[in-house]
């Protein structure tokens, strides 16, 4: 057998690494590795946290697809993440687009557009949401005095999911910053050649920086992907799934199953299983896709 | 100038109406219900801080200052077990080779990608188990572990900024390991700590479905749950300003820590590209 050599310097043992990653290993085990094994286990089951777990087999995964709540779920999990994502992702490109222009007082405007991102998922910030759109709130009032009759926002199931788009749409200063540092990364000289071969502003752009932010583009839309499949506060705090269920995420039937009714959770592990298994499909498909493009590209 | 103008234009509209919102919810704090209701512009007729003191008595058995307490006692220790336990962990990740190393970083990755759907509920019935439902200790415990993986992440990145030549002239000076982590590496590192810490405290203060299912007693109430026990225990005619007056105050910390550690962590976060 190969015997292999560390490159640690003279008088360090091999195991001196490992000794100090060994608290994320044991939190790995006790925090993500046990609880991802153990939701499949009580996925088989039927428990209620009080009597013995009684093994079912795949009985709840049966019981899913024949439930209309969850597939009434899935699909408004699924509309929620193809509208906010993309949506998401092009007003945060844009926005540090313009942010990276060397002006004066850019410094504000670039914290002034960060902020709410930072309180973003405040409880405090969701109060104040509902108060924006309720019957008589800020929006139907400024909708009055532009001459346009109020709406009721949470009354219809389409405008509902739109508000609560809305809201992580007003959080997009994470992304946005992650596209701004990106873009303070790509040389100037790049932007410089392509205007010296005749580069238009708009040419630039999509000849020049875009191929240079592919890899900053890519982990924004696995991240926030992966986020809005998990959405869960926002309707619960704002329309409580409703109306008519047009926003009740799988996250929150999940809760629901778990916390609010009696505890069924054989059931909720297993739906969180499957909203794994998507979550793990879609960005596996993402990676496929990525990395083929990445070939063609080169 | 002038070339520039619409480009101003632009972003200051955007930030008014981003920001518009915050503006009019501190405006609302003082307002009547029938003035919140009837007029768009944030300003109030009369501020009274009457309301503030209304407010922080809460409509609950317990004031503001003690879902305060109660969300520190959460926030301290966690920003405090996580810069330590972040900073062992990516040092050694960055500065050594040991055996299975690949299989432990892919370990990091996978974990950083894990949804937490998949994991809160298996941690109810653990914590559950223990006995230590409604106690902070699910709440705090993953943070001695390096549980966010993105930090580590993060502060690899950073160590790997400095020159290893640092660590020989230390080891050279007689210091060891940790010696060496602290003295001479730590101090360059210094703003990805700073940023580890904010982002540690604003996301702690945001949490919202961790305490609502770990902690079930009032008493122990972090103010995220505190403000949906006042907002589900009022009705509409009562007096909003109050509500919204606790928002407010429930801001505060959030934008006091930003706006402190603003200058250093934004460094931290372009050049380490973490996300809020």
């Amino acid at each position: 057998m190969k015997k292999r050599t560390y490159g640690n310097p003279v008088g360090v043992s091999r195991y001196t690494g490992l000794l100090l990653i060994l608290p994320f290993i044991a939190g790995f085990l006790l925090f993500t590795l046990y609880p991802f094994v153990c939701s499949f286990a009580v996925g088989l089951t039927e428990y209620d946290g009080i009597r013995p777990a009684k093994f079912v087999g795949l009985e709840n995964y049966r019981t899913m697809f024949r439930d209309r709540t969850f597939r009434k779920s899935l699909t408004v999990t699924l509309r929620y993440a193809a509208i906010l994502v993309p949506l998401k992702l092009t007003v945060s490109l844009l926005t540090a687009l313009l942010l990276n222009a060397e002006i004066r007082g850019i410094g504000f405007y670039r914290t002034a557009l960060y902020i709410p991102s930072v309180l973003g998922a405040n409880l405090a910030v969701v109060i104040m949401w509902n108060y924006l759109f309720t019957s008589g709130g800020l929006v139907n009032q400024l909708l009055d005095l532009m001459g346009a009759s109020p709406v009721s926002w949470y009354g219809d199931p389409d405008r509902a999911l739109f508000v609560i788009i809305l809201l992580r749409l007003w959080e997009f200063g994470s992304t946005m910053v992650i596209f701004l540092a990106a873009l303070r990364d790509i040389p100037r000289d790049l932007c410089d050649a392509a205007k010296v071969d005749g580069c238009g502003r708009v040419r630039t752009f999509f000849s020049v920086t875009l191929p240079q932010l592919r890899g900053v583009i890519f982990v924004n839309l696995i991240l926030q992907t992966i986020a809005a499949l998990q959405e869960f506060n926002a309707p619960y705090m704002l329309t409580g799934g409703g109306p008519l269920k047009s926003t009740y995420t799988v996250g929150m039937l999940i809760y629901d199953e778990m916390f609010r009714y009696d505890m069924n959770a054989g059931y909720a592990n297993a739906v969180s299983w499957v909203l794994f298994a998507m979550i793990s499909a879609i960005v596996g498909i993402m990676f496929a896709v990525s990395g083929r493009r990445g070939r063609d590209g080169r | 100038m002038t070339k520039k103008l619409p480009l101003y234009i632009i972003l200051t509209l955007m930030a008014a109406a981003m920001l518009y919102p915050l503006l009019w919810l501190i405006g609302a704090s003082f307002k009547s219900n029938d003035e919140i209701f009837s007029s768009v512009w944030f300003m109030p007729d009369s501020f009274g801080l009457s309301v503030y003191r209304k407010a922080w008595k809460t409509v609950t058995p317990y004031t503001m200052g003690h879902y305060f307490m109660n969300t520190f006692m959460i926030v301290v220790p966690k920003v405090l077990l996580t810069c330590i336990s972040s900073v062992l962990v990516a040092y050694g990740f960055a500065r050594f080779d040991f055996p299975l190393k690949r299989l432990c970083f892919g370990m990091l990755m996978a974990g950083m990608f894990m949804p937490a759907v998949v994991t809160v509920m298996p941690m109810y019935l653990l914590w559950n188990k223990a006995g230590l439902l409604d106690t902070y200790v699910p709440l705090i415990a993953p943070s001695a572990f390096a549980a966010e993986g993105m930090f580590v992440f993060m502060l690899i990145q950073f160590f790997r900024r400095v020159p290893k030549e640092f660590d020989e002239a230390a080891r050279i000076d007689g210091c060891g390991t940790l010696r060496t982590l602290f003295y001479v590496l730590l101090p360059c590192i210094r703003p990805a700590v700073v940023s580890v810490a904010v982002f540690t405290f604003l996301w702690t203060m945001n949490d919202f479905l961790q305490p609502l299912i770990m902690i079930h007693s009032v008493e122990k109430y972090p103010l995220s749950l505190a403000l949906r026990l006042s907002v589900d225990s009022t009705g509409q005619g009562y007096e909003q300003c109050r509500i919204i007056a606790m928002s407010v105050i429930g801001l505060i910390p959030s934008v006091a820590v930003f706006s402190l550690a603003q200058k250093h962590f934004i460094s931290g976060i372009t050049a380490g590209g973490i996300t809020g």
